[in-house]
């Protein structure tokens, strides 16, 4: 095991989003611009990293049975620490993102790692693998967030992309642009693979 | 009187309008997981509904009476989601003690109820809009009824998805996310009913 591939394992191969379809509440509800989908995920990679080391260093002295509510525990701690942060140097992002914050102690993508990943590898994989899964995560977040603000605002990272012209499509902000925008982006990138797939067939 | 028409309009708003799933995006990991069949759709929201009851409750003394005197509002999100979790515990325990035919219908999915955000998201709301004890529990139900509502309707439009004829990389998610979305249209039809 490599760290490069820890590493992109979660961008690519294992993405969290695309590949796992995991953690879907802030994904879908954060996205109404690119700004706030970086800023969520660069949120979560804090979260999904520090959580992950401190978890694989306890993984010797967490008793078996109590090892979930164990882990809640250390990662509602983090999240603590990220709000705090955010709230302090960053308020306006802090506003926008709002209640999803603190929402991240329930998403399901870093007990995922906890359980899966963290309890089983040393602390340096661990560390690794928080960072590459979060940043899958915030790519995926930015690439939603940044087709919903082109299509529904007419900007991205708030710089006007079209002419006076334009007339944003107000539903791509609105709460049924997120659920299918990513059922598009879903069923697009699953023709990929399929493509991908015939032509090793037809190699081999 | 006045305060039950606020009441009314509490209830009705976060059962349709702020629909907890199709505009707020809570507890979209159940909505996607448990929604393949109506009967399995209905229990998931009648044991959310439940705990979302008694969660507001709940982390509304905790938050009032515990982490107010003591100024440790900081604490809210360790403190809820260990409410939450030790709740979630408790109603199994006791729903197999008093009704174990009740808990053979719910069994499955109550463990799963604590990582359903809606439930923590509905106690942080309920603080941050600073409703009273009665307000929190009305919320608490309404926003159960209307995750209820949602996840029961989408059980049963993917009922009849299994012998739709979808094209291959749509199967699976993509449709779901898609029909999600286009139920969620039909509730912006709502937002029009509170001005």
């Amino acid at each position: 095991m490599k760290a490069k591939d820890v590493l992109l394992n979660g961008i690519i191969k294992e993405n969290p989003t695309f590949r796992l379809v995991l953690g879907m509440c802030p994904t879908l509800a954060v996205t109404t611009a690119a700004v706030n989908g970086v800023a969520m995920g660069l949120a979560v990679v804090f979260v999904l990293a520090a959580s992950n080391l401190v978890i694989s260093l306890l993984r010797n002295f967490i008793p078996d049975k109590i090892r979930i509510p164990s882990y809640i525990v250390v990662i509602a701690a983090f999240v603590t620490i990220v709000g705090m942060l955010m709230e302090a140097f960053v308020p306006e992002l802090y506003k926008a993102l709002g209640l999803f914050i603190p929402l991240i102690v329930v998403n399901c993508i870093i007990l995922a790692r906890a359980e899966s990943f963290a309890s089983k590898n040393n602390p340096f994989y661990s560390l690794i693998d928080g960072i590459g899964m979060g940043l899958g995560f915030t790519i995926a977040l930015t690439i939603l967030g940044a087709i919903r603000e082109i299509l529904g605002a007419g900007t991205i990272f708030g710089v006007p992309v079209f002419g006076q012209g334009f007339e944003p499509a107000i539903i791509m902000i609105l709460p049924p642009g997120a659920f299918i925008t990513l059922g598009l982006l879903l069923a697009a990138l699953n023709k990929l693979d399929q493509k991908r797939q015939e032509n090793q067939a037809k190699q081999v | 009187m006045e305060y039950f028409g606020k009441v009314f309009l509490v209830l009705l708003s976060s059962i349709l309008i702020n629909n907890f799933i199709l505009s707020r995006f809570l507890g979209i990991c159940p909505f996607l997981g448990v929604s393949k069949k109506v009967s399995t759709a209905a229990g998931m929201g009648a044991a959310v509904t439940f705990v979302m009851a008694m969660a507001s409750v709940i982390t509304y003394l905790a938050h009032y009476f515990i982490l107010e005197p003591l100024n440790m509002e900081y604490m809210q999100t360790l403190a809820f989601i260990l409410i939450i979790a030790a709740l979630v515990q408790f109603v199994e325990m006791v729903i197999q003690k008093v009704s174990p035919s009740l808990y053979q219908a719910l069994g499955v999915y109550l463990p799963l109820i604590t990582t359903n955000c809606a439930v923590l998201g509905v106690a942080i709301l309920n603080i941050d809009e600073g409703y009273d004890l009665f307000m929190t529990l009305i919320n608490g139900i309404g926003g159960a009824l209307g995750f209820t509502l949602a996840i029961v309707l989408f059980a049963g439009i993917r009922e009849r998805l299994e012998m739709a004829d979808i094209p291959e990389p749509f199967k699976g998610f993509p449709i779901a996310m898609i029909t999600a979305g286009l139920m969620s249209v039909a509730f912006l039809g709502f937002q029009g009913l509170i001005k």
